[in-house]
């Protein structure tokens, strides 16, 4: 991860609508966090100052400033979800997993998500990219 | 060959209905991955051309799917067989809804272009013209607030300025709320048309789909979508051989609640944090990059077409005016039968949750329903009459929003969903003024302590106090609104939140 590579990875995003955004999306894509090196090049190549960047970084949860577990396991806890038992299914996989929601960590991270949009088809999970529905412990307890 | 339709909407996959095509491959059928026709409980629904029936089984997961094989389905319908439900269109659940918007839907692949005849028509016509027919068809804005989507365009229209734009809010963040990624997964077109027929009525020749980032599959269509429609001149120089010239981008957004709020979405847009703008200047006169721009909902710019082709007055009509034409709603949560349901405005809630719906997917009484997502009102059985209409809703205290009904059973706790809103709103607060930065931390302490029986009358009032602030001072709806569930569930539910008390 040079300098160089970051600024190839922002370049062609620099005068695009939001540019800034984009920019931080591919920088996720292309190194799974933004790292704190990161941010003087974005300020450099948007023209805004460094605390610019952090404050966008730090409003957007996309955004993560630590390396991504081997395993993420998004829980929604939204209404819908609620309705169905996310709560119980939360606290659930907590146990299983030896963990809390939102503590980093470098095998399972579990991370609390406000709807994936399967509200009828409740409770919603993603492990990594894989969208589950209808979500249980039993569903879920060999990480995908 | 037999061909065979299995929906590549977020539901269907989340139920494995890709290990479903690819084993309907395997056994030798064509498979065509379409939208979802939004019976959320039959998910994935898989179709089978036989002769010129389309024969449809549902739930099908990668077990049934090869004892359907096993049977036979491919050749010959299996109308006997407990997954099958016939030719989907005649389902109660389909054949009682009045589909403009999602008239398409689930037909084909979303990525078939569509007759474009609306378009083209619209593309004739003076651009007052179409204002006028907006303006007589009584659309309100499908996103939440309900505003005349009339006032926007010719606001837009009017304003003299070097540039315009048009900005889709496909932040759909509410809970309960799936009717955007439905329509972005399963029609991408039907919204790109709405877009281009504003545009041109407008004099807005750019165009911006914000889309949030929880939405990758609808990502994948819209962008497929978008180069498929410059391919066939739909958008681009010289749209569908006129002299309008319209350019459509997609935008992923980065995981923020409040950027469905428009200005935050606009600031979103430009790069910044998606913290809100105070109005005025409404983003009509001054929006994106301080030019004017004309912000809709999915459903908003989805309904143009439609509007069009029946004209004015009938869309007009088809509803109880001033609540106009029809409304794509929702069934969440704790619902047998969930999914999307449109239908005109005035249908009851009792219709939705029990004759749709069917009641709670647990069996268990039915409690409460939470309307229009984390800032809507939670409603009691004694309600459960009330028309769907803004004005029915208004009156007791409640808004439709973009149409979502989260349905909860007899074990739901308010008090805790009363937290939560304060957490909620703690949580997606965008920080820019104080009742909604601090009011949401200072609710959520409090209603714990209500929640754990150390409470005092003290707390009731602090609550009391903190709403009152957060309603009338917020600078945006998300502090304003956040006393909406709270008060409505502690007006409606008040033992849930007197257990355990000290008086």
């Amino acid at each position: 991860m040079t300098e160089d590579d970051i600024r190839t990875q922002i370049a062609p995003h620099q005068h695009k609508l939001g540019g800034t955004i984009h920019a931080l999306h591919q920088l996720m894509r292309a190194y799974g966090y933004i790292h704190p090196e990161h941010l003087p090049i974005v300020a450099d190549v948007f023209n805004i100052s460094v605390a610019e960047v952090r404050g966008i970084v730090s409003f957007y949860e996309d955004f993560k400033t630590h390396p991504p577990a081997r395993t993420t396991i998004r829980i929604c806890q939204a209404e819908a979800c609620q309705a169905v038992g996310s709560r119980v299914l939360t606290e659930e996989l907590e146990t299983i997993f030896g963990t809390k929601l939102g503590i980093p960590r470098s095998d399972i991270e579990l991370e609390a998500v406000y709807c994936l949009g399967l509200c009828a088809s409740g409770p919603a999970v993603q492990v990594n990219d894989r969208l589950i529905a209808k979500a249980s412990a039993e569903k879920l307890q060999v990480p995908g | 060959m037999t061909t065979v339709y299995v929906p590549l909407d977020s539901v269907a996959v989340a139920m494995d209905a890709n290990a479903v095509a690819e084993q309907l491959t395997k056994a030798g059928a064509v498979v065509i991955r379409n939208g979802s026709h939004g019976l959320a409980w039959l998910e994935p629904l898989v179709e089978v051309e036989n002769g010129s029936e389309r024969i449809a089984y549902g739930p099908v997961s990668p077990t049934t799917v090869a004892d359907l094989i096993a049977n036979g389905f491919l050749h010959r319908p299996l109308i006997e067989h407990p997954l099958c439900r016939g030719p989907i269109g005649s389902h109660d659940f389909l054949q009682t809804q009045t589909r403009l918007v999602f008239d398409r839907i689930g037909r084909d692949s979303p990525l078939r272009i569509p007759d474009l005849a609306d378009v083209l028509q619209a593309l004739t016509m003076p651009p007052d013209d179409l204002i006028e027919i907006i303006e007589t068809s009584g659309l309100r804005g499908r996103g939440g607030a309900g505003f005349p989507a009339h006032i926007k365009w010719r606001t837009v229209r009017q304003t003299d300025a070097p540039r315009k734009y048009l900005v889709c809010n496909a932040d759909e963040g509410d809970s309960g709320t799936f009717a955007d990624r439905l329509l972005l997964e399963g029609d991408p077109f039907r919204l790109i048309e709405g877009m281009v027929i504003a545009g041109y009525a407008t004099g807005a020749h750019h165009g911006v789909v914000y889309l949030r980032s929880e939405y990758p599959i609808a990502e994948t269509i819209f962008k497929q979508a978008l180069e498929i429609a410059y391919e066939h001149h739909l958008i681009g120089p010289n749209v569908l051989g006129s002299d309008f010239d319209f350019d459509l981008e997609l935008f992923v957004g980065a995981g923020a609640y409040i950027c469905g709020e428009e200005t935050s979405l606009l600031e979103s847009l430009e790069g910044r944090r998606g913290q809100i703008r105070v109005k005025p200047p409404v983003p009509a006169i001054s929006g994106l990059l301080s030019m004017p721009t004309l912000v809709h909902n999915v459903i908003s710019f989805a309904s143009v077409p439609a509007i069009l082709r029946l004209g004015g007055e009938v869309y007009r009509d088809l509803g109880v005016a001033p609540s106009s034409g029809t409304m794509s709603f929702q069934l969440a949560g704790n619902i047998k039968h969930g999914g999307l349901i449109e239908v005109p405005f005035g249908i009851t809630l009792r219709d939705l949750v029990e004759g749709y719906g069917q009641g709670t997917l647990s069996g268990r009484p039915f409690k409460t329903l939470q309307i229009g997502g984390p800032l809507g009102a939670y409603l009691s059985r004694g309600e459960l009459d009330t028309p769907l209409t803004y004005e029915a809703m208004a009156d007791i205290g409640a808004g439709i929003g973009h149409g979502g009904l989260v349905i909860f059973d007899d074990t739901a706790d308010l008090a805790e969903q009363a937290r939560y809103a304060f957490e909620f709103c703690e949580l997606e607060s965008c920080g820019k003024c104080t009742p909604c930065r601090i009011g949401s931390v200072r609710g959520k302490e409090t209603m714990e302590d209500i929640i754990s029986g150390r409470a005092s009358d003290q707390e009731f009032n602090i609550i009391d106090d903190l709403c009152e602030v957060m309603d009338r001072t917020s600078l945006c709806q998300m502090g304003g609104m956040t006393p909406i569930p709270v008060r409505s569930a502690m007006e409606r539910f008040p033992e849930d939140f007197r257990q355990g008390t000290r008086a």
